[in-house]
């Protein structure tokens, strides 16, 4: 649905539909700290931001009716052949094929907190590097909106 | 009950439609939604890999694949923003979002 839709609005409709079913997965991983985040960022902060730039740019469906053969023929075999090795591979991993077992209720599935103390404990210089990346995204996104507006200025 | 199996195949097949998408569509936004799949497809494999690591169908010990994903999500975030950022510049100075026709940079 993401890549077949030709308006980019319902791509996007479309994206966070299946960004709820992979927290769904993540949820029933008994990953619930991981499900309740990949709700809250992808499709809360993230597919908003994409909404907000189609709707900002105001882009229409293309309506070009003329798919590059070439490229489809393409990615058709670098898909068939990537999931044909998968399942190749899967079909091999033995230890893969045993199920999941129900957690006893001694487990304690606090994961908040255990994800938390892994944080600050053993990746706290991780968590600073983290967090200068995302100062240095948010100047350089600043930057790169601000020397646009500048140059149209001038113009 | 599912199995370890079943869900990287999931995986899988998520990555497969998000690399479909980056090789077939012209619309960079489309595009760039293709790789977040990408990524959220890897961070499926590593917390599907984190339920099954104990051994005989339980969750590992350690939490530092969540601890990853988590970092992967924050990153995946900031290079949004910053993709999108670049998209906004790009249509400003040429009105389009289609690749085929931001072809200035070939050689």
């Amino acid at each position: 649905m993401v890549i077949i839709c030709r308006n980019p609005v319902s791509s996007a409709l479309s994206l966070v539909i299946s960004f709820l079913g992979l927290a769904a997965l993540f949820i029933t991983l008994n990953a619930y700290f991981i499900g309740i985040i990949q709700i809250l960022v992808y499709t809360g902060a993230v597919m908003v931001l994409f909404l907000f730039i189609i709707m900002l740019l105001d882009i229409k469906a293309d309506n070009t009716n003329d798919w590059n053969i070439p490229a489809i023929v393409g990615t058709v075999i670098v898909v068939f052949l990537l999931v044909s090795q998968l399942v190749s591979v899967l079909h091999a991993f033995k230890a893969g094929s045993q199920p999941m077992t129900v957690l006893p209720d001694s487990y304690s599935s606090n994961d908040v907190k255990s994800i938390g103390l892994e944080i600050f404990t053993n990746y706290n210089f991780h968590l600073q590097i983290l967090g200068v990346l995302l100062l240095v995204a948010t100047i350089g996104v600043v930057i790169l909106s601000r020397r646009q507006s500048k140059e149209t200025e001038e113009n | 009950m599912p199995t370890l199996n079943e869900y990287l195949l999931m995986s899988g097949l998520l990555f497969s439609i998000g690399l479909a998408g980056v090789l077939l569509r012209g619309n960079i936004i489309i595009i760039l939604m293709s790789l977040e799949m990408m990524l959220s497809a890897a961070n499926l494999a590593l917390v599907s890999f984190w339920r099954f690591g104990g051994g005989g169908g339980l969750p590992s010990d350690s939490y530092s694949p969540q601890v990853m994903v988590f970092f992967v999500i924050t990153v995946a975030a900031a290079e949004v923003a910053v993709g999108l950022a670049i998209i906004v510049a790009l249509f400003r100075s040429r009105q389009t979002v289609e690749i085929h026709e931001l072809s200035s940079m070939k050689g």
